[in-house]
Formats: structure tokens, C-alpha cells, sequence
């Protein structure tokens, strides 16, 4: 009776134990969880606090100050950052559509087609900054000066990898018998791919660009060597274009409150930009499906 | 879906005709160029590839005459006396990652748990959102954040006392040692964390859903706790996937630049191992010095981006075939 009595009670204890643990851990779970929505929360915050009070007018319709000076907006760094990744997304679309159908409706299962899946996945994860300074050997160096086509064409890198995943990903979803519907009416295989499979995957796709936009609109560090910047409007893609990102990381370190000022109201264009552009492309892929 | 099937032109041609329907030649190259578009588009994603190792190859090569291989353990960066070494660069890239990882994966694995298996249904997608929506901010803003906002308040509520605290603990006060400004590898490091998260976690989440329902059902009903469920059964069973989804998270963090370069202070001396100290990456010394720099200082800024895009490939490259092990064998079992 007393060894059962014991044994119940070491039983309890265990029990109680791994009670414990269990609400430790789920504790620190929640901890976890809270301290992930935590800094996003914060970012806005400040972004909305810091950058929301530099917004005036003349952010649009004025380009960017020199040093010294005051007033100024960003006129020139918005218009080319939204023709820059205009440019990168008429680019990169189509090569990363096509490679996605590569993928999906032609290799499948063939060497090329792992090989490319496999690249196409380190690529989509690759250092930015690297691909800046590729495009500054391949285009910025042979024709003798940064442009805005360079700028583009280094975004539109970053672009392909994004749109080749989704658009592959997106066509393996469409059932075979929608294929082989079409095959049976005798359609040739291109028809097949652009009005059916293309088709069906359509909204998906369209969500794959929006994120691809999304990232790109916000990069960095591609740019520096290869738009560098511009302190005048300038709408020639073949002359050094100034972009919004650029344009903070430039006034980041200044001195002068009023080029802070304009860095953060920069800061809240490009964050409200890009996190819409992120909610927009969720909420249109869930409303189409 | 049936609405998206080309009807008309089907139903048109055999209308007209009592016999079998012509063949169409409205696009009789439609077949072949298509063909060609996707094969050369595919072959384009090598070619990006290739291009990228060329150049940097290409551009570095006058450093790695110059030095050698010893360029990775020589850590005299002298842009005046026109010698080159990029240890300190190195270990900035390496001890910034570490940091990240060290809070990262920790605070990844509680998100991903409690999404699975704690979150009512309800909550599961907005907290999801929320945080994929980390990832979204881009790195500039993470920089601007890190140097107006957080720096400062680190500085102020974490490093000074930890280094009043620990200023007489032999270990410890060498770790804490250097100037408490907020600028540094420790600040680097936790803001790299926090862009890593949502990779980490969303990658955890995606396994953790695809361990089978059957497995945790078990576990629970012999009356597993929650915890148990997850750290004996889940995790055992994703541990390929959730290997991978760090090793992805590093990639990232070893290949980030614009946060990083606004925080870790641009030092490039290699000086006692501290967390506080002003430091610098890969990354942040090319956003730095690429543009004023050439000749031999140029191709060794080439070869640092080729060393870390080897690295990286290396991570990235180990972070898919995790991941593809995992998805292999999700397809042997069921």
C-alpha cells in the first residue's frame, strides 16, 4: 500500500514537472511570438512618428536640396525610383515568366530544369550588393558611366529569381486534366501554355510580380554603383538617376536637420509603398482563390 | 476554370465544316518560338550566375595575384599604404551573423510553435501576416531605424550597465569592452535577428504544418504535453527542414548590406573581441568604399564580394538540399 502510495507521488511530482515545463514553454512561445510583432510594430511607429512629419508638398513637386539649403523634396528620387522599377519589372517579368514555364511545362524532370531550380534558389536569396557590383562590371564599366538603364537592369535581377519561383510554383498547381483537355481539342502546345495553364495560374502570378515590385522598390544597395544618384530631375534613363533609397542612405549621415527630414519623410513614402504593395498582392492572390 | 479554356475558336472551325475540322495555321512558329523563349530564358538564370562569379573573378584578380589566399588571414586593411587584407571584414560578416542566429533561431522556433500549435485559428493568419510582413520592410529602413532610434536606446538601457555591471568580471568585461555608443557588431547583430526572423520562422511554421497529423495525435493521445509533442515528436521529425530554414536565415544575414552599414560603424581594424565596437562587413565596406576606390584597393573590395558570395552560395546552397531532403522524404511516407 506505502510503495503504491510512493510510486503515485513520484508519478504526481513527474507529472506536475512536465506541467511545468510545458507552461514554461508555451510561455516562452507566446514571449517569442509577442517580441516578433513587437518590432514591427515599433518600426512603423517611428516611421509613421519621425517620417510622417516631414511630408509637405513640395516633397513631391521639388527635387532634392543641397546641403545647405532648405526646403527641397524628392520629386527626382520618386520619379526614378517608380520608372526604374517600372523598367526592372518589364525587364525581369517576361524572362521570369518564361523560365518559370521552362520549369514547369518543358524540362520538369529534365537536368537543365533542376539545375536552373537549384540556382534559381541560391539567386533568390543572394547578396543584392552582389548583383550591383555585377551589373557595374557588365554595364556601368563598358559604357563609361552609371545610368539609369544599369540601375534597372540590376533590379530587374532581382526580379527574375522572385517571378520564376512564383510562376513555376503557380503552373504545377493547375491540374493536368485542364492540360490534357486542351491537348485532346488539338491545341498546339503554346496555345496550351499561354491560354490555359498561363491562365489558370493568373492571379498567382500577378502575385508573384506585386512581391517581386514590392522588394525591389525598396532595395538599396544594387543601386549605389550603378543609378548612383542624381540631385536634379532627370528623366533620361541613359544619365545617373537618383532613387528614394539612395537618396536616405546619402542623407542618412548628414548633418543638416532639414536633409534628415527628408530622408525620413523618404523613409515613410518607401515603407508605406512597400508594405502596401505586400498586403495589396496577399489580399488580391486570397481574393482570387 | 472552364471558363478559362479557349472555347470559341475550337467550336468556330468545326462549325462551318462538315468534315474534320482544318488544321489552324494562324501560328504555325507559335510551337517553336515559345520553345526557344523558355529554354533561353532558363538557360538565362545559369547565365546570370555565371556571370556573376566571372566578373567578381575577373575584377579580384589583380588582388588575388597580389595576395593570394593569405588575403583571408591578414587583417592590415590600408587603402594609404595600398595593402590588403580581409580578416577583419571577415569577421565582422561572420560575428554579426553568429549574433543573429543567437537570437534568431530561439525567438524563430517560439513564433513558429506557438502559430502551429498555441494560436486560435482566428489569429493564425494576421500574426502570420505580421510577421512575413518583417521581411518586407526593406533594409534601409531597418538601417535609418537602427541608427536614430535603436542605437541610442541600446546604448543607453543596454550597454552601459551591462558594462557598469560586468566592468570587473575577467571574461565578461573584455566582451563589453569598447565604447557604448550603439554602434557596433552588437548592434548590427540584433537588427540582422530581427530581418531574419520572419525567413527562419516562416520556413519552421511551413514544416512544422507538414508534420503528420497522425504522429502529434499520438503523442497526444498518450498524454503528451503540448511542449513534448513539439520537442520530441515534431522537431525529430523536421529537423532537416528546420536545419534549413537557419541555414537560409544565414544566408540572408551574411549578405545584408544597407542595415548593417548604417549601424556597425565603419571600422575597418581588427581590434580585441568585443560586442560594442565599431566594426565592418563584407558588405558595408564595399557600400562604403567601392566608389571612391581603384586600382589594387578595388580588386580587393572585388575579391572580399567574391569571398562572400562563395560563402553565401555555400550556405544557401546547403539550406536548399536540406530542404529538398525534407520535401523527398515528405513525399516517400505518405
Amino acid at each position: 500500500m506505502t510503495a503504491i502510495s510512493s510510486m503515485s507521488g513520484s508519478r504526481m511530482a513527474m507529472h506536475r514537472r512536465r506541467k511545468r515545463v510545458n507552461t514554461i514553454a508555451l510561455a516562452l512561445a507566446f514571449a517569442a511570438m509577442a517580441f516578433g510583432v513587437f518590432w514591427l510594430i515599433w518600426i512603423l511607429f517611428e516611421t509613421i512618428r519621425l517620417g510622417g512629419g516631414g511630408l509637405n508638398w513640395a516633397l513631391f513637386t521639388e527635387s532634392t536640396p543641397a546641403a545647405m539649403s532648405d526646403g527641397g523634396g524628392l520629386a527626382n528620387a520618386l520619379y526614378g525610383s517608380v520608372v526604374m522599377v517600372i523598367v526592372a519589372t518589364l525587364i525581369g517579368t517576361p524572362i521570369g515568366i518564361f523560365s518559370g514555364i521552362y520549369l514547369a511545362e518543358y524540362g520538369a524532370k529534365g537536368p537543365l530544369a533542376g539545375v536552373t531550380r537549384f540556382i534559381n534558389d541560391v539567386l533568390l536569396s543572394a547578396p543584392s550588393l552582389v548583383i550591383g557590383l555585377f551589373i557595374y562590371e557588365l554595364i556601368v564599366v563598358p559604357s563609361g558611366g552609371a545610368s539609369g538603364w544599369a540601375g534597372s537592369v540590376a533590379l530587374a535581377l532581382i526580379v527574375i529569381p522572385v517571378v520564376i519561383r512564383t510562376t513555376e510554383n503557380m503552373l504545377n498547381l493547375v491540374p493536368h486534366a485542364l492540360r490534357e483537355a486542351a491537348y485532346a481539342l488539338g491545341t498546339p502546345k503554346w496555345k496550351v501554355i499561354s491560354s490555359v495553364t498561363l491562365t489558370a495560374a493568373r492571379s498567382g502570378v500577378i502575385t508573384g510580380i506585386l512581391l517581386a515590385v514590392a522588394r525591389i522598390a525598396g532595395e538599396t544597395a544594387p543601386l549605389l554603383y550603378t543609378a548612383l544618384s542624381n540631385q536634379f530631375f532627370n528623366s533620361s534613363l541613359a544619365k545617373p538617376m537618383a532613387s528614394v533609397p539612395v537618396v536616405i542612405f546619402n542623407f542618412a549621415n548628414s548633418a543638416y536637420p532639414n536633409l534628415q527630414r527628408i530622408a525620413w519623410a523618404g523613409v515613410f513614402l518607401i515603407t508605406l509603398g512597400v508594405l502596401g504593395l505586400n498586403i495589396a498582392a496577399r489580399v488580391f492572390f486570397r481574393n482570387k482563390n | 476554370m472552364a471558363a478559362t479554356l479557349p472555347a470559341e475558336p475550337a467550336l468556330s472551325t468545326a462549325k462551318d465544316s462538315g468534315g474534320p475540322p482544318e488544321r489552324r495555321h494562324n501560328a504555325p512558329w507559335g510551337d517553336a518560338l515559345f520553345s526557344v523563349l523558355a529554354h533561353a530564358a532558363a538557360w538565362l538564370t545559369l547565365a546570370i550566375l555565371a556571370g556573376i562569379i566571372g566578373s567578381l573573378v575577373i575584377g579580384a584578380m589583380p588582388a588575388m595575384r597580389q595576395f593570394g589566399l593569405a588575403f583571408l588571414w591578414h587583417s592590415d586593411w590600408d587603402p594609404v599604404q595600398d595593402h590588403y587584407g580581409g580578416l577583419a571584414m571577415i569577421y565582422g560578416t561572420l560575428a554579426t551573423s553568429v549574433i543573429a542566429l543567437l537570437i534568431a533561431v530561439p525567438v524563430s522556433f517560439g513564433i513558429a510553435l506557438f502559430l502551429t500549435e498555441m494560436s486560435p485559428r482566428w489569429l493564425k493568419r494576421p500574426l502570420g501576416v505580421a510577421i512575413e510582413l518583417l521581411a518586407g520592410v526593406p533594409s534601409i529602413v531597418y538601417g535609418m531605424w537602427g541608427l536614430t532610434v535603436f542605437g541610442p536606446i541600446l546604448a543607453t538601457y543596454v550597454e552601459q550597465p551591462l558594462q557598469r555591471a560586468f566592468g570587473n568580471v575577467p571574461v565578461l568585461s573584455t566582451l563589453f569592452s569598447g565604447p557604448p555608443v550603439g554602434i557596433g557588431i552588437l548592434c548590427a547583430g540584433i537588427i540582422l535577428a530581427i530581418m531574419i526572423i520572419p525567413f527562419i520562422a516562416s520556413v519552421m511554421r511551413d514544416v512544422f504544418e507538414v508534420t503528420p497529423p497522425m504522429l502529434k495525435e499520438s503523442a497526444y493521445g498518450l498524454g503528451s504535453t503540448t511542449w513534448e509533442v513539439v520537442y520530441k515528436v515534431v522537431l525529430p521529425f523536421t529537423k532537416t527542414g528546420v536545419i534549413g530554414g537557419i541555414m537560409l536565415g544565414l544566408g540572408r544575414a551574411l549578405g545584408e548590406t544597407m542595415a548593417v552599414t548604417f549601424v556597425i560603424g565603419n571600422q575597418s581594424q581588427l581590434s580585441e573581441l568585443t560586442l560594442f565596437n565599431a566594426a565592418n562587413t563584407i558588405t558595408s565596406v564595399l557600400a562604403n568604399e567601392f566608389a571612391e576606390a581603384d586600382g589594387l584597393h578595388r580588386a580587393s573590395l572585388l575579391y572580399l564580394a567574391l569571398v562572400l558570395f562563395v560563402i553565401t552560395f555555400i550556405v544557401l546552397s546547403l539550406a536548399k538540399m536540406l530542404l529538398m531532403r525534407l520535401q523527398r522524404g515528405e513525399g516517400a511516407k505518405s
